[in-house]
């Protein structure tokens, strides 16, 4: 689908109407103009560090597999040298945890740092803007060709770019359900044209979400769609850094010429070139003030330092910087003191308390896991040579990839012993269930519930497992 | 679906359904017609608590046909699935019939896979540990809950991992078993021994004949009594598996040791039962099952279990 057609199918209602403005507002076109500048290598940086992991990563190969492979069927999540079980799911609420967190102090901070540099919206809309530029032009000559009749050439410009924007959304789309399905396979599946029903589909579903979102909501998924863009807001103070515009200094704004004294003329520093308007990937006018549809990309910071080195002037007329320094005209150290309020420095020591917890647990994780099931057939019964027994049914789960034997010991009660196979195969990653017969001479205990531990362990005892469980003996 | 007397909570349901529906469009049409005045500060006009105003933020115009594509949807849905009263929609799904199609594929897939167990003999079976993997995680839906998860049962279910069998363990005897089911009936026999005193001293000389601790003089009491229960059980109580009679001569009590249980057993009788499998496995699954059980206590040629 084409912009054009879609725009056709919008308007019900004429945008403008006389007598008033209707509840539904028709989507503007955005043609943000193209950036250099500090600010925007770092935004460069960004989508060419989170996106050579994004998409490298399911080639990296570990041992004789993915690297990082996440397989739903086996139920297995390979994580490097980790083989991860849904039991470890405790990780993921780690991990989760810990991204909210360092949200949260870089919001404190920095304000919409995330938004602006590395969420995957604004990473993807770059890479599709940027192809967009390539093949239609900048700001200007896109504008011209999207107001300029239908014409051939028009036609040429339009599908080269959708076809490109397509090719890097299914690439997108490959790479997604590359982290559930080998890539290496999946290729090999395409080119053999035998790729799965289900793989197909998410290709599809994740490269048209990519298309469509990085191709035509763009912005409109910041300002309707993204909970987090709302609630960020919420997490700035008045000692949060964020793109503004330095009223004191730009005002009155007004255009003159180089040579001219703006003192003389009774302007400020603001030429209202509209050029931070132009590069505004919302659309916006940072020079209304903190708005919530800023991303804190600071394109327009880019862009407005340029023109005031050709003015001549001092730089920062938009810049990054805080409500209370704006106010009070603090100088960037003033400024920066402020960083280390109490707000930052305790998400600075959760996060870090979080970070190392997490690490530890990685460290001194187990490669074993153990679950005891009691017999659901009998409590207890009598065995020959008159022993008393109970049943369980222990999961023994193998986290490495090589078979490993393990034995099962208990303990608890006196005399108690384990009366079947001691010792247990499991093969490289699996999971097996094991009938464990415990025996104590009858009459050694009391009657009534007993609380005992199974202990498993491989041959070398690295990894060992306590699992606590209960032995009857009947009145 | 007769969950009602008549149909008039189903229409009531549909109808409601439907007005609910097309109450939402016309709710989407009449908002979507409104004019607001235009106003210079770019809020609503609404002013309250003195001083707060409500800003201008209009949805945007393709969010509205979202809604749109919402109700589209739903008609759609409505059309297709069971959702208008009693309706069961063009498709005519059903949680049943998604059910019977879950199995009906299921048991397409493991076709093949019981193909090649059928196929084998049960010895063969009870050698390869791929069936037997397979063949576990069938006891262990099917018969683990009377039998245990280590197939040694408990007092009333038999203990399936020794060599002794009530109605034979060969590999046909197994399956007959688990085909057809069994059912055990000791009658009460107290009449045929004779007094109360006789029962006990019946019961001494069946503790004898597994060489347990009895009274011997009882036990000698009892032997002459015991001709009634030899008509089933065999002169020297070695049971028949002919009949289901247990051996009483061997040291397995599967109904509890010691005087009182056997005389409660003689005076009582008992009907022990072991359902039927045929209704609810396959012919593949029982035979499967067989080559189990039948393994458990038979060691075959290549085993390597």
């Amino acid at each position: 689908m084409t912009q054009p057609a879609l725009r056709k199918i919008i308007p019900i209602v004429p945008a403008s109407q006389p007598g008033g403005e209707s509840l539904y507002e028709a989507q503007k076109k955005i043609y943000p103009r193209s950036v250099s500048g500090l600010f925007a290598r770092w935004r460069w940086a960004f989508v060419a560090l989170t996106q050579l992991i994004f998409y490298g990563l399911p080639w990296l190969q570990w041992g004789q597999r993915q690297a990082v492979l996440f397989d739903l069927e086996a139920r297995r999540f390979y994580l490097f040298g980790y083989v991860l079980y849904p039991q470890d799911f405790i990780y993921l609420t780690g991990l989760l945890v810990a991204s909210a967190l360092s949200l949260f102090l870089f919001t404190a901070v920095a304000g919409r740092l995330w938004c602006g540099f590395t969420c995957p919206q604004t990473v993807y809309t770059e890479i599709f803007l940027w192809i967009e530029r390539k093949v239609e032009g900048d700001r200007t000559a896109r504008l011209k060709l999207d107001g300029a009749p239908f014409s051939l050439e028009k036609l040429v410009k339009k599908w080269f770019k959708h076809i490109l924007w397509i090719g890097v959304a299914m690439w997108t789309g490959f790479t997604f359900v590359a982290y559930f399905v080998p890539a290496r396979e999946l290729i090999l599946q395409f080119l053999q044209t035998k790729m799965g029903g289900w793989e197909i589909f998410w290709v599809l579903f994740y490269g048209f979400a990519t298309y469509g979102n990085a191709g035509f909501l763009r912005e409109q998924v910041c300002k309707y769609m993204c909970p987090y863009a709302r609630f960020q807001s919420a997490m700035f103070d008045k000692d949060t850094l964020i793109v503004s515009y330095d009223p004191a200094r730009g005002e009155p704004r007004g255009a003159r010429s180089r040579q001219a004294d703006p003192a003389a003329l009774s302007l400020g520093a603001c030429v209202d070139c509209t050029l931070c308007v132009q590069v505004c990937p919302t659309g916006i006018d940072i020079r209304k003030g903190l708005q919530y549809e800023c991303i804190g990309c600071a394109a327009c910071v880019d862009v407005c330092d340029g023109v005031m080195d050709k003015m001549g002037y001092a730089r920062g007329l938009i810049r990054f910087t805080t409500q209370n320094a704006l106010a009070g005209k603090w100088s960037a150290s003033q400024m920066l003191r402020r960083v280390l309020r109490p707000r930052v420095l305790v998400y600075t020591a959760l996060l870090g308390v979080l970070c190392l917890a997490l690490l530890w647990s990685l460290v001194a994780r187990m490669p074993l896991k153990v679950d005891v099931v009691r017999d659901r057939a009998a409590l207890s019964r009598i065995a020959a040579g008159g022993k008393l027994e109970n049943v369980y049914r222990l999961q023994i789960m193998n986290a490495t990839e090589q078979a490993q034997r393990y034995r099962i010991a208990a303990a608890g009660l006196e005399g108690l012993a384990v009366a079947s196979e001691a010792e247990v195969k499991v093969g490289p990653t699996e999971s097996r269930w094991v009938a464990v017969r415990l025996q104590i001479p009858y009459g050694s205990a009391e009657a009534g519930s007993h609380p005992i531990v199974f202990r498993v362990a491989d041959e070398s005892g690295r990894a060992h497992v306590e699992e606590k469980s209960v032995f009857l003996i009947p009145r | 679906m007769s969950d009602f007397t008549n149909n008039f909570w189903s229409w009531y349901v549909a109808a409601l359904t439907l007005v609910g529906i097309i109450g939402a469009l016309v709710l989407l049409w009449a908002t979507a017609r409104k004019k607001m005045p235009e106003r210079s500060d770019n809020t609503t006009g609404h002013v309250w608590d003195e001083d707060l105003r409500e800003a201008n933020n209009p949805m945007p115009r393709w969010w509205m046909w979202l809604f749109v594509f919402t109700v589209i949807y739903s008609l759609l849905y409505l059309i297709a699935y069971p959702g208008l009263g009693a309706y069961p929609g063009e498709m005519k799904w059903s949680t049943r019939g998604e059910y019977e199609a879950a199995m009906a594929g299921a048991e397409k897939e493991l076709a093949p896979l019981y193909a090649g167990f059928s196929a084998k003999s049960t010895e063969q079976l009870a050698g390869d540990a791929n069936a037997m993997a397979v063949g576990e995680r069938l006891f262990m839906n099917n018969c683990a809950q009377c039998h245990g998860s280590d197939a040694r049962g408990s007092k009333g279910f038999p203990n399936l991992s020794d060599s002794d069998w009530l109605h034979g363990g060969s590999p046909e005897k197994i399956k007959e078993t688990l085909t057809l089911g069994r059912k055990g009936q000791m009658p009460p026999m107290a009449a045929a021994v004779g007094t109360p005193e006789d029962v006990r001293n019946v019961a001494q000389y069946v503790l004898s004949l597994s060489g347990g601790p009895h009274d011997s003089v009882r036990a000698q009491l009892g032997k002459s009594k015991f001709t009634a229960c030899a008509a089933c059980h065999g002169m020297d109580g070695k049971g028949n598996t002919a009949m289901g009679a247990p051996n009483l001569a061997d040291d397995i009590w599967l109904h509890g040791w010691g005087e009182q249980a056997i005389v409660d057993m003689v005076n009582k009788g008992k009907i022990n039962e072991m359902p039927a499998q045929a209704g609810k496995l396959t012919e593949a699954q029982i035979h499967l099952l067989t080559a189990y059980v039948w393994g458990l206590s038979n060691k075959p040629p290549a085993a390597k279990l």
